[in-house]
This record gives C-alpha cells, sequence and structure tokens, in this order.
C-alpha cells in the first residue's frame, strides 16, 4: 500500500517518461485554460472588488455565441466579431443594470447577484442557441488542428495538439497585453486607482462606470479566447460550468489580485491535478480530477491565507 | 389598524422575550398552522402533496438549514447538496443494517453524520474567512459527490449507482417505499420540518444564536468579548449540516424514493442558496418564503403557458425559468438585499399604521 | 492619624497617595513590530486598581496598538504583561475576555444586524451556560438564565439611559448613541478593567459631557478600572488618575495630568519638534 502511493508512482514516472512528459504538457495546457478563466476574474476582482462568480459562465457564454451565430448561417469572422459586440453588449449590461446599483453593497451580496448572473447566462444561452453540445468552428476561424509527433529516440514519443500550442501562445499574448495596458495607458492607471479605493477615484474625476464597463468587457475578450480555445479541444456547451469552477481553487493558490498568481496559480492545479489523476487516481478508484484542485487549494490555504502572491493581511480593530 | 400591538402590555421579561410578543403574530402563526395540519390534508390531493407540499417543506427544512450558517452565522456555503447527500446516503445505509428500526428515527439520526461532516469541513472556516471560504465548501461539495458515485458501498453496491428506498413501516402505517401514500409522507415531513423549526427559533434567540451574530456581524469584536471563534463555527456548521442531513435523507425517503450522486449535485447547493437569499439571510419565516417561490415559480411557469393555449417545449421552460430565476436574484438583491422576510416586516408596519401613511 | 486626613480630603487623587492601590496590570518593556514597522518600542507602565489611566499621544503613536496588546489581540515579540499579579502567557483575545478585559473600539464595532438589547445581552455571553440542548428547550433553565441576565442589562440600559432604543437595531442609531451602546456592551461583561478606545471621538461638547460622566459613574460606583485613550486634552486631564504619553512608539512621559502637561517632552510631542 505504502508502495503504492510512495514509490510506484514515481517509478512509473521514470519507466516511461514519454508518458511522463504527455502527462505534464495535458496539464500544462489544462493549466493555462484554467489561468485564463482566473485571469478575466483577477481583472474584475481587481478593478471593482467583485468575485464574478459569472466568469465561467462568460467563457460557454462567449463560445456559444460565437458558434450559435456561425451555424445561423454567420461566415465565422463576423460572428467573431458580432460576438465581440456580444461581450460589450453584456459588459454595459452588467454595469448598468447590476454593478450600478448594488455600489456599496458588501461582497455577498455582490457575489450572489453574479451568481444570479450565471443563472441568467445559462438560461439565456440555451434560451437562444438551444442547449445541446456544439461544435467549435476551429478550422473556419484558422485556428491549427494537426498534431506534432516529438520523438524521443527510442523512449517514445510525445504528441503536441497544435490548437493547443496556439492557445499557450494566445494566453501569453494576452498576459502581454493586459500587463501593457493596465501599467503604461492612462485607463490602465485609472483602472488601478479605483482598485485601491473608489471613493477617491471618484474625487479625482474618474468614471467608475466607465471603468468597470471597460474592465467588464476586458474580461469578456478574456472569456471569448477561452472559450474558443476551450472549445477546440472539447464541444461547448454549459456542462463545461463545472469545469469552470476550477478558476476558484486557482485564484485561492494565486491570490484574488494578482495576474502573475492566476497564471502560476493556473500552471500548478493543471499539472496538479493531471499527475495526481494519473498517477495516484487509480488508488482510490479513480475520478480524483473533479476534486482534487479544490484539495489542494484547501490545504494550501490552511498554510497561507493570503495567496502565493497576496499580501499578508494584518487585522485591525 | 389590522395589526397593532397598543394595549398588549408585557409585564415580564418572560413575555417581552417570547418568541411571538404580539398577538396577532400568534394568531397568524396558529392559522398557518391549521392550514398545514388540518386543511390541506382534507382539501389536497395527491398531486398537490407530492409535487408541491412536500419538496416545499423539505427545501424549507434545507433553507433553515443552510440560513442557519449563511444568515445567522454569516459562513457562507455552497456545499449544502453534498451535506444533504451525506444525510440521504446515511439515512439509506442505517435503514439497511438495521432493517426493523423506525425509520424516521433512522432520518433523524441520519443528520448526526452529516452535522460530522460538516463540522470537519468547518475546520478551515477559523483561518479563512469570507469567500475564500466558498471555495472550500466547494471542495466538500465536490469530494463528496464524488464518494456518493465512487464508494459502492454507500449505495450496497447497486447496478443503477442510485439509492432505492425500501419498504419500511412504522406505527402500522407505510412511510417509505413506493408504496407510502402521499399524506403519510405528508405528514411526516410536515412534523419534522415543523419541529426543527420550532427547535432552531429557541437556539436562535438565545445566548448561541447570539453567539453566532456576533460572529456575523464582527467577528473581531466578537472574539474580545469573549466568544471562541472556532467552537461558535463549527457548532453552525455542525447544526446546519444535520438540518441540511435531515433534509436530504427526507428528500430521498419521502419524496424521491431513489436518488442518484447527481440528485446532490452542485446545482442543488445553488437552489437552496437561492432560497435563503430571496427569502432573506438572517430569516427562519424567510426560509419557508424563498423555498416556497423558488419550488413553486417553476411548477407555475410549466403550467401558465397550457392554461393559456401556448405550446411550450419543456426545455424552453427550464431555460426561462433560469433565466427569471437568475433576473429575479438580482433584482431582489437591488431592491431589497433582506428579501422577502424583510418585505414582509415592512407589510407589517404598513398594516400596523394603515389608513395613515406613518 | 494619616487615615483620618484622607477621609477628610476633598481630592480623590490624593486617596491614590496616601493608600497605596493594588496593582492590576503590569506592561513590561513590551515591543511590537509588523514585519519591519516598529509599532511598539519598549514600553513599561501599570495601571493601578480602582484608577482611570488615560493613554494619549499623537496619531500613529502605538496607542491603539497598545490596548490591542493588553486584551490580546496582538501578542508583543518582546516583554512581558503581568495581569492581577501573574505574569501572562501568550492568550487569544477570548481568554483575555473571558479574565475580565473589556473594551470599546477606535470606530464602532457593533454588532449592526442586532438590536440595543441583543447587543448589549451579547456582553453577557460569558456568563451565561446553558448548553445547547437546553437552548433547544428553551423552556425552563435556558429562559430563566436569560431573564436573569436581562435584569442585568436592564440595569445597564437605565444607568445608561437608552430605554427608548433597547429594540431599534443599532445600524440606524445615530453616532452618539452608538458610542453608548457599545459602552453598554463593554459594562454588560462587568470587566475588572475596561479599555476604552477614543470614546469621545467625533462627538459634540453635550454628548462628551454625557460620556464623561457616564465613564466617572462607572469608575466610582461600580469601581471599575479604566484605561482609556482620548485626543480630548480637556477630557484627559478632568478624568484621569494618571496619564502615560506614547509617540512614535515609545513612552515619553508618565505621571499626573498636571506633571505631564507641564513635561517638555509631552509639548514637543505635540507641538512638534525635528526629530
Amino acid at each position: 500500500m505504502l508502495y503504492d502511493i510512495f514509490i510506484d508512482p514515481f517509478v512509473q514516472m521514470y519507466d516511461m517518461p514519454d508518458f511522463f512528459l504527455q502527462v505534464l504538457w495535458e496539464g500544462f495546457v489544462a493549466g493555462i485554460l484554467y489561468a485564463l478563466i482566473a485571469l478575466g476574474f483577477v481583472l474584475i476582482f481587481k478593478a471593482s472588488g467583485v468575485f464574478n462568480f459569472a466568469q465561467g459562465i462568460m467563457v460557454v457564454f462567449a463560445g456559444l455565441t460565437l458558434v450559435g451565430l456561425n451555424e445561423n448561417g454567420v461566415p465565422a469572422y463576423l460572428a467573431l466579431a458580432l460576438t465581440i459586440g456580444a461581450m460589450g453588449i453584456l459588459a454595459y449590461g452588467v454595469e448598468r443594470v447590476v454593478m450600478r446599483p448594488l455600489v456599496n453593497q458588501p461582497d455577498i451580496i455582490l457575489l450572489m447577484a453574479t451568481i444570479g448572473l450565471t443563472y441568467f447566462l445559462i438560461g439565456f444561452g440555451e434560451f437562444v442557441f438551444g442547449g445541446e453540445p456544439k461544435q467549435m468552428i476551429t478550422e473556419e476561424l484558422g485556428l491549427p488542428t494537426g498534431s506534432t509527433a516529438i520523438e524521443f529516440g527510442d523512449r517514445g514519443l510525445v504528441i503536441l495538439q497544435h490548437i493547443d500550442i496556439a492557445a499557450a501562445v494566445i494566453a501569453v499574448l494576452m498576459v502581454a497585453a493586459l500587463g501593457i495596458f493596465f501599467n503604461k495607458t492612462r485607463i490602465g492607471r485609472a483602472l488601478r486607482a479605483v482598485a485601491d479605493d473608489h471613493q477617491a477615484a471618484l474625487s479625482v474625476g474618474i468614471s467608475l462606470n466607465q471603468i468597470w464597463a471597460i474592465v467588464w468587457f476586458a474580461a469578456g475578450l478574456v472569456a471569448l479566447a477561452t472559450g474558443i480555445m476551450w472549445g477546440a479541444r472539447s464541444d461547448v456547451s454549459f456542462a463545461l460550468e463545472i469545469v469552470a469552477f476550477k478558476a476558484l481553487p486557482v485564484l485561492i493558490l494565486g491570490g484574488f489580485t494578482s495576474i502573475p498568481g492566476a497564471i502560476v496559480g493556473g500552471l500548478i492545479i493543471g499539472f496538479g491535478e493531471k499527475i495526481g489523476e494519473l498517477y495516484w487516481g487509480g488508488l482510490v478508484g479513480g475520478g480524483i480530477e473533479s476534486w482534487l484542485a479544490y484539495i489542494i487549494a484547501l490545504i494550501f490555504l490552511l498554510f497561507r491565507p493570503q495567496g502565493l502572491f497576496g499580501e499578508r493581511i494584518i487585522e485591525r480593530v | 389598524m389590522f395589526y397593532r400591538e397598543a394595549g398588549q402590555f408585557k409585564t415580564s421579561y418572560k413575555a417581552d422575550q417570547a418568541l411571538m410578543p404580539i398577538l396577532q403574530d400568534r394568531v397568524g402563526l396558529l392559522v398557518i398552522l391549521a392550514i398545514a395540519f388540518v386543511v390541506i390534508p382534507v382539501f389536497a390531493n395527491d398531486f398537490f402533496l407530492t409535487s408541491i407540499m412536500i419538496p416545499f417543506l423539505v427545501f424549507s427544512l434545507a433553507a433553515i438549514g443552510l440560513n442557519v450558517l449563511t444568515g445567522f452565522c454569516g459562513q457562507l456555503s455552497l456545499g449544502t447538496g453534498a451535506f444533504m447527500g451525506v444525510g440521504a446516503y446515511a439515512a439509506y445505509k442505517l435503514t439497511t443494517i438495521f432493517p426493523d428500526a423506525n425509520v424516521i428515527v433512522m432520518v433523524l439520526l441520519s443528520g448526526v453524520f452529516s452535522a460530522a461532516i460538516g463540522a470537519i469541513f468547518g475546520l478551515p472556516s477559523l483561518r479563512i474567512k469570507g469567500l475564500y471560504l466558498a471555495v472550500t465548501t466547494l471542495a466538500a461539495q465536490f469530494f463528496l459527490e464524488w464518494c456518493f458515485i465512487r464508494i459502492g458501498w454507500l449505495y450496497n453496491y447497486n447496478a443503477s449507482g442510485a439509492i432505492e428506498i425500501p419498504h419500511r413501516e412504522a406505527f402500522g402505517l407505510v412511510v417509505s417505499g413506493a408504496e407510502a401514500t402521499p399524506i403519510v409522507r405528508y405528514f411526516i415531513v410536515l412534523c419534522i420540518t415543523a419541529g426543527i423549526a420550532f427547535l432552531m427559533a429557541n437556539v436562535l434567540r438565545g445566548r448561541i444564536g447570539r453567539s453566532w451574530m456576533m460572529i456575523r456581524d464582527m467577528d473581531i469584536a466578537a472574539e474580545l468579548m469573549g466568544i471562541r471563534p472556532l467552537q461558535t463555527k463549527l457548532l453552525a456548521f455542525a447544526v446546519s449540516s444535520y438540518i441540511c442531513g435531515v433534509a436530504g435523507a427526507m428528500m430521498v425517503f419521502f419524496w424521491l424514493n431513489a436518488a442518484e450522486p447527481s440528485s446532490y449535485s452542485i446545482a442543488l447547493s445553488f437552489q437552496i442558496l437561492f432560497m435563503v437569499i430571496l427569502g432573506g439571510l438572517g430569516s427562519l419565516g424567510g426560509a419557508f418564503m424563498g423555498a416556497a417561490f423558488i419550488w413553486i415559480l417553476p411548477v407555475f411557469l410549466k403550467f401558465i403557458p397550457g392554461t393559456i393555449g401556448i405550446d411550450v417545449a419543456a426545455e424552453t421552460v427550464e431555460h426561462v425559468t433560469f433565466m427569471i430565476v437568475g433576473a429575479l436574484i438580482i433584482f431582489f438583491l437591488i431592491v431589497e438585499p433582506h428579501g422577502f422576510a424583510r418585505l414582509w416586516q415592512i407589510a407589517k408596519q404598513k398594516l400596523r399604521v394603515w389608513p395613515f401613511p406613518y | 492619624m494619616n487615615a483620618f486626613a484622607t477621609e477628610m480630603s476633598a481630592e480623590p487623587a490624593s486617596v491614590a497617595e496616601a493608600v497605596p492601590r493594588e496593582e492590576l496590570l503590569r506592561v513590561d518593556n513590551v515591543s511590537l513590530s509588523f514585519g519591519g514597522v516598529k509599532a511598539i518600542t519598549d514600553i513599561s507602565f501599570d495601571i493601578l486598581k480602582g484608577e482611570i489611566r488615560a493613554i494619549i499621544g499623537p496619531n500613529g503613536a502605538g496607542k491603539t496598538s497598545m490596548l490591542n496588546v493588553i486584551n490580546g489581540f496582538y501578542h508583543p515579540q518582546q516583554g512581558t504583561i503581568t495581569w492581577q499579579g501573574k505574569e501572562r502567557r501568550k492568550m487569544k483575545p477570548y481568554e483575555a475576555a473571558s479574565q475580565g478585559i473589556a473594551r470599546t473600539f477606535q470606530n464602532v464595532a457593533l454588532f449592526k444586524g442586532m438590536t440595543t438589547l441583543d447587543n448589549i445581552m451579547s456582553g453577557r455571553s460569558l456568563k451565561m451556560h446553558r448548553n445547547f440542548f437546553w437552548q433547544l428547550i428553551w423552556r425552563g433553565p435556558a429562559e430563566r438564565e436569560e431573564i436573569e441576565h436581562r435584569k442585568k442589562v436592564e440595569e445597564i440600559i437605565d444607568f445608561l439611559e437608552i430605554q427608548a432604543i433597547r429594540k431599534t437595531p443599532v445600524g440606524r442609531l445615530p453616532y452618539g448613541l452608538q458610542k453608548r451602546v457599545e459602552l453598554g456592551r463593554a459594562l454588560a461583561m462587568e470587566p475588572d478593567l475596561l479599555l476604552l478606545d477614543e470614546p469621545m471621538a467625533g462627538m459634540n461638547l453635550e454628548e462628551k459631557e454625557d460620556m464623561s460622566r457616564f465613564i466617572i459613574d462607572v469608575n466610582q460606583e461600580f469601581g471599575t478600572t479604566i484605561a482609556l485613550i482620548e485626543h480630548d486634552m480637556g477630557v484627559v486631564m478632568d478624568l484621569s488618575d494618571r496619564v502615560v504619553v506614547l509617540d512614535y512608539g515609545k513612552k515619553i512621559a508618565d505621571g499626573p495630568p498636571e506633571d505631564v502637561q507641564a513635561n517638555q517632552n509631552v509639548i514637543d510631542a505635540y507641538l512638534g519638534v525635528s526629530h
């Protein structure tokens, strides 16, 4: 028993390095996707202090809108543009209908409002585009679909899907773009001001409403990119909702306000759960992927409640 | 005018501390109990009992359970569904192991198991607060759901992976299994729900209820006044999970007859959470109102199109229900973050001063 | 002879000088820092039983941190605290509360969702013992206990003259009344030592007068020892028996109000002198 837990998995890793590498790659890709969801979330949390439960659903919603439009005869790129427009409308609507009336409410109320938003988006998405799973329009969007096998002499081979590579590249570009946006532009500075203190930001003439709409829109774009990548690996449907919850442990690891934290947290969870599932999952009957991420986050929380990159909290009275 | 306490003097602290110090409230409660215990059993048909009243009461109890934790103690939980599941599986195992025991006792006992599990998952609450804690309760949700699927012992290694409730008799009546009549089930569920609600009303007005609210409103000040945070929170977790566990067990024993792991999924957790929010955080009466609303609204939505002659697919109704529930939650949070319970108070205030504006 | 003389004296302050009072709390060489920031450096002072002890100093001097150390919310890196003659080990805030230390807060920290009555009742939590099962049943022991403590709470409500707002949720009360309810909540604990963190901040003159009277009454009628932080020098000089002055986390003066007032260090700290 102890052998199975502590030794055997490592022996397997050593014996079949190609399989191990493949697992690592899978973990990496899953991690990138988790990180992207978490990223959209961090954007909103930074600017408005709202724990946006709906971010995962926005991913599905964006993907579904894109595919749904295409199914109804809209050309792929036009559908993409329209979806971006839809995310803009969503951002504006959320700011107008949810955020503005609820400003200054306690965190828990805002969280629940985003849960309400989640339900609304699920209902709305299914109502408009139907509830059955759909295929992502990967080829129509000009994304690569093939795969490359890398051989290691006689020790086996690792298969890399091109779409996964594309996902990784896009993720890196997006993080870089957001970094520049936050640090170098006027709106980015206003955004950081709002994140620090709403009232102080208002008093120097920053429009909260505008900033929030922009942030939700940016989060919507991140969600769209995530939705495309994710949809390309599996179907687009609200069944992804469960997977979308995985962004939460990622945030716990990375801290709610840290963009690098979201990336690192996503990768830790991605690697952790794939390795855990394939090497240790069998011992308890498999399927531990469904909760391993949460348990990792939970254990982590007990030792470092503020996250990897979060600031240490000093309580005051 | 109609709801006026003028002239009702309280001459002792005992009278002032009663659950319902005002006569009209007491009368109102008696009327509701009379309807529940006499009018409904006499007039309602089986459909009404099985599809509306029994689930309504089960969900009300679950909402009370979550309300203890979230509404009174301020600890947000997204794992209600799983804790209900623990109750259901525990009751199922208990009645398999002790086939001759009274199944109602088994259902009440099953809550003890979910209380224990709830307390274990409540342990991180000492160091983790607010939204972070919500994520740890998600861990409970997914882990327990996985247990329900993977641990065959829990469902007696059924081929279907579901639990099916056996035929059991108590007090000379069939109380569970397919043959149990709706009216018997209804009375069991009603008695358990009303009983637990009454006991919780007692706890919540006393020292323990106050200590929960102290933690909720300002945990640091509570601690500086001598409240031990861990014990207080764990007690809230345990009591809440006990109630949810009993509700979960009732759900399968007296309503569904059979349950799969997916019956206790995160969707159920959210459903109960919505009942608590819409009903009003920190209000027992609100739990009933929220449960009624969330449960009856979809039933209602299913019937409206039929009655006005439009044929709508079942999925469409479901989707629209999702949209309406989501929109209503946002609406209520904006208009009245304290839910139906506060609206009811406002209505009472209006009745008190009627016909004058204030 | 000596005793006779002090009895004749009108000034309570001279009582303190004549009959040495018992020491309630002593703080020895306490230092506290957060990361690299030193909040308190090597502070020592004592609080005698039955006195009103003021802690004053400019903003950021470490006064509130000092109170937090006393009631166990912060743990100092160095130094010892002696409570009622016994050196205190590292303890949790609730343990300090059960030893008889109560406090009010700089920013009102009432339980916003509860009524005035419940807030003050919450101060009795430590003194109520009926367990969960009695609470479930309510009738009998739990109810009797509740009524017994309610009587005590009603006395405090009478004392603070807040009968009219007994059943009002505290969130709706004006600031001055909230401060008063908070004092009531601390009094309900029947503490040996009452820590008041700026009890008069943000009050108008009339409210300050009321609050001052309550503080003196608490001290003289109930014999409660009080340590208070206050910025209003008039109040401090009138109320307190002895004053300790902090500046930049260090103690710069300690003694009766009139001595402290004349102390050059204190004058410098308040008027500003380049450091």
